[in-house]
């Protein structure tokens, strides 16, 4: 593969790793907020509002109302053509006059008639149906709920606390350690981020095979992009030590502000953080054993073929997502913070856009740390019964495969991966708002008194059902 | 003899916090399911001021200076409402009908009614106070925000622009002027 090529990739990449990131982390604020509010029965942030004057009203009711029948009709359309794709298929295979999928459909009137596989014409129906239904709803519900104020669902506060953010005074303490002060938050979002840099996101892509269906197995010729940022053969080694470095920044941030709450903050940041880092790491000895190798990817394959993680170590996926929490420094873990007891924690001294850099880091971790979960137990970007041709179905002897292009093949894992992704994340927040705060010598207590004689355990236990099962 | 009651004891379920942690997510799950996707949600909340709350019917909003059939004001400068105001935020100038006026000699007019908004502490006294129906708080509306202190000084035209949440300017109450037959009190062709 040329230097090009790489390069290209590599950008392409670090545009879907950052746009995960960076839009992920706002969508996040806002979702929390509002899942907050749906369980506390309350409607939640959705004042930020673009407002549209008097005169446009109609208009834009107009539209809206319009584009969601546009939408409907084009799902509509697409439901059509999928429709007639598997009932060809059916007939096909009923006749015995062709391949199912395969053969080619004239489309089209008289001379612009365009011929395409029915494979093509049914994936591009379902993504179409797909798109275009969700659109029409998005669109009907604005329908029905514009009252002059274009809010979308409060996606816009995230938005308008941005900009409060950058306009609002950035405050240092008089005599805090400037050059520090100014570091922490730098340190807590760049380590933060850096860590999805191993995380695969869809299986390896070839160039050459993009638009068709490859074999199911055996080597494939031509230039290959790995699906993730970096594949270094340390693997899930470089995931500990960059988010070792985020104690650094917190720790920095309650030793510089020149304010007791803030030390307090910060040393219980640190004692914390290296507390669970040790946890987290032995929590996932046990799948490395299992899967045989530190590289996410091949966790990922083996996971593959077999099982998914959590089927097989079912203790080390609750252990985990317990120190993850804790890693993360959010409830019920989020005694640096401990707003009850001290003002706002290692974040005491920190206002505009410090303070948001320290918010979007602790967002990014939750993101990071549920990629790693899905990576690590639900089968990263595994799509049930997903291979690299297509779905295939075992009955028996009897293979069924519904063929799916490449793109289609990676494009569905990526989806599978976002989707996985959000879920966890979602679970997350939800365990966030459920639980209240622990007390901090619960939290040690569970940390070195619970978590890890049990991962320990997990540790052993897995071994000798390795030995004996071979 | 002092009874023992038995601390109550954990479990060991509930000692080993995680299906005390299912069930609790259990709990807020359901609540948030209920609330994103069920039928019947049960959000108390609302987006103000697109929405609002609909308010007693005893709410007590801003003032309003009841009409006559004729248009004119029902009060009759009695001073009562100013006498029974605790926030001393009401100002009345009293004056005489012109002879001749059938109203002459029983009633007065108010010449001047200015209500001082920003001083008024809403306890509607004056509404009790009144023996004319003539000020009442059944306007259904809030103070009208403004950055001027003077946009709060209501004087009689003002209060008198302002009608009830019916729409109507006059009230339920029908109102027995001298001479009418329903009228209950003294007046010149009846005497005593």
């Amino acid at each position: 593969m040329d230097t090009t090529t790489l390069v290209v990739a590599t950008l392409l990449k670090l545009v879907f790793v950052l746009a995960i990131i960076l839009t992920f982390a706002p969508v996040l604020i806002w979702a929390e907020r509002r899942q907050s509010a749906m369980l506390q029965d309350r409607l939640g942030p959705v004042r930020a509002a673009i407002p549209v004057p008097e005169r446009f009203h109609g208009r834009v009711r107009t539209m809206l109302r319009f584009g969601s029948l546009f939408h409907f009709a084009l799902a509509a359309v697409s439901a059509v053509v999928v429709l007639f794709t598997v009932g060809r298929a059916v007939y096909l295979t009923a006749t015995d006059s062709g391949q199912p999928f395969a053969d080619p459909v004239a489309v089209g009137l008289g001379d612009a008639t365009l011929t395409v596989t029915g494979t093509a014409l049914f994936w591009w129906g379902v993504v179409l149906f797909g798109v275009s239904y969700v659109a029409a709803k998005a669109l009907r519900y604005g329908f029905e709920t514009f009252r002059g104020n274009i809010t979308i669902f409060g996606l816009l506060h995230p938005l308008a606390d941005a900009v409060k953010f950058m306009f609002k005074e950035d405050f240092v303490p008089p005599k805090a350690d400037k050059f520090l002060h100014a570091l922490a938050p730098i340190l807590t979002v760049v380590t933060a981020i850096a860590t999805f840099a191993v995380i695969p996101f869809a299986d390896t892509l070839y160039l050459d095979y993009a638009g068709e269906v490859i074999p199911a197995s055996g080597h494939i010729a031509g230039p290959r992009v790995p699906m993730q940022v970096a594949s270094i053969n340390v693997g899930i080694l470089f995931v500990f030590a960059i988010a070792g470095t985020g104690v650094v920044g917190a720790a920095i941030a309650g030793y510089s502000s020149d304010n007791k709450y803030s030390l307090l903050g910060g040393l219980r940041a640190a004692g914390q953080m290296v507390s669970y880092e040790v946890t987290l790491g032995l929590t996932l000895v046990g799948c490395f054993m299992i899967y045989g190798s530190l590289l996410l990817e091949d966790m990922v394959r083996w996971q593959q073929e077999h099982v998914w993680g959590f089927l097989v170590q079912p203790v080390a996926a609750i252990l985990y997502l317990a120190a993850a929490i804790a890693e993360t420094k959010r409830v019920p873990f989020d005694l640096p913070e401990g707003e009850s007891e001290l003002a706002g924690g290692y974040l005491t001294e920190y206002s505009g856009m410090k303070f948001g850099m320290f918010f979007m880091g602790e967002f990014v971790e939750v993101i990071v740390l549920s990629a790693l979960a899905t990576t690590l137990f639900f089968g990263g970007y595994d799509v049930p019964f997903l291979e690299r041709n297509g779905f295939a179905l075992e009955l028996g002897s009897a293979i069924y495969v519904a063929e799916v292009p490449h793109w289609g093949v990676i494009a569905l894992q990526m989806l599978s991966f976002t989707v996985k992704l959000a879920l966890l994340i979602w679970l997350q927040l939800q365990i966030r708002w459920t639980l209240p705060r622990f007390r901090y010598d619960q939290v040690m207590a569970v940390c070195w008194k619970y978590i890890l004689p049990l991962s320990l355990l997990n540790i052993l236990v897995t071994g000798i059902v390795i030995l004996l099962v071979g | 003899m002092a009874k023992l009651i038995p601390k109550p004891g954990r479990t060991f379920a509930e000692q080993s916090y995680i299906p005390e942690i299912a069930k609790g997510l259990g709990v807020t799950t359901r609540r948030f399911m209920k609330n994103v996707f069920g039928k019947d949600k049960e959000i108390v909340t609302i987006s103000y001021p697109e929405e609002t709350y609909e308010y007693p019917d005893r709410f007590r909003g801003i003032h309003r200076l009841t009409h006559r059939v004729d248009g004119s004001p029902r009060c009759v400068a009695c001073l009562c409402c100013s006498t029974a105001c605790p926030a001393q935020c009401i100002y009345i100038e009293a004056a005489e009908y012109e002879p001749g006026d059938p109203r002459y000699g029983y009633e007065r007019y108010p010449k001047a009614f200015v209500i001082d908004e920003l001083r008024c502490i809403f306890c509607g006294y004056c509404v009790e106070a009144c023996p004319c129906d003539a000020i009442r708080m059944d306007s259904g509306l809030h103070m009208p925000p403004s950055a001027n202190r003077a946009d709060f000084i209501y004087d009689r035209e003002t209060l008198m622009s302002i009608p009830g949440k019916d729409g109507t300017y006059q009230t339920a109450n029908p109102r027995h002027e001298p001479g009418d037959p329903t009228h209950p009190g003294v007046d010149r062709e009846r005497g005593h």
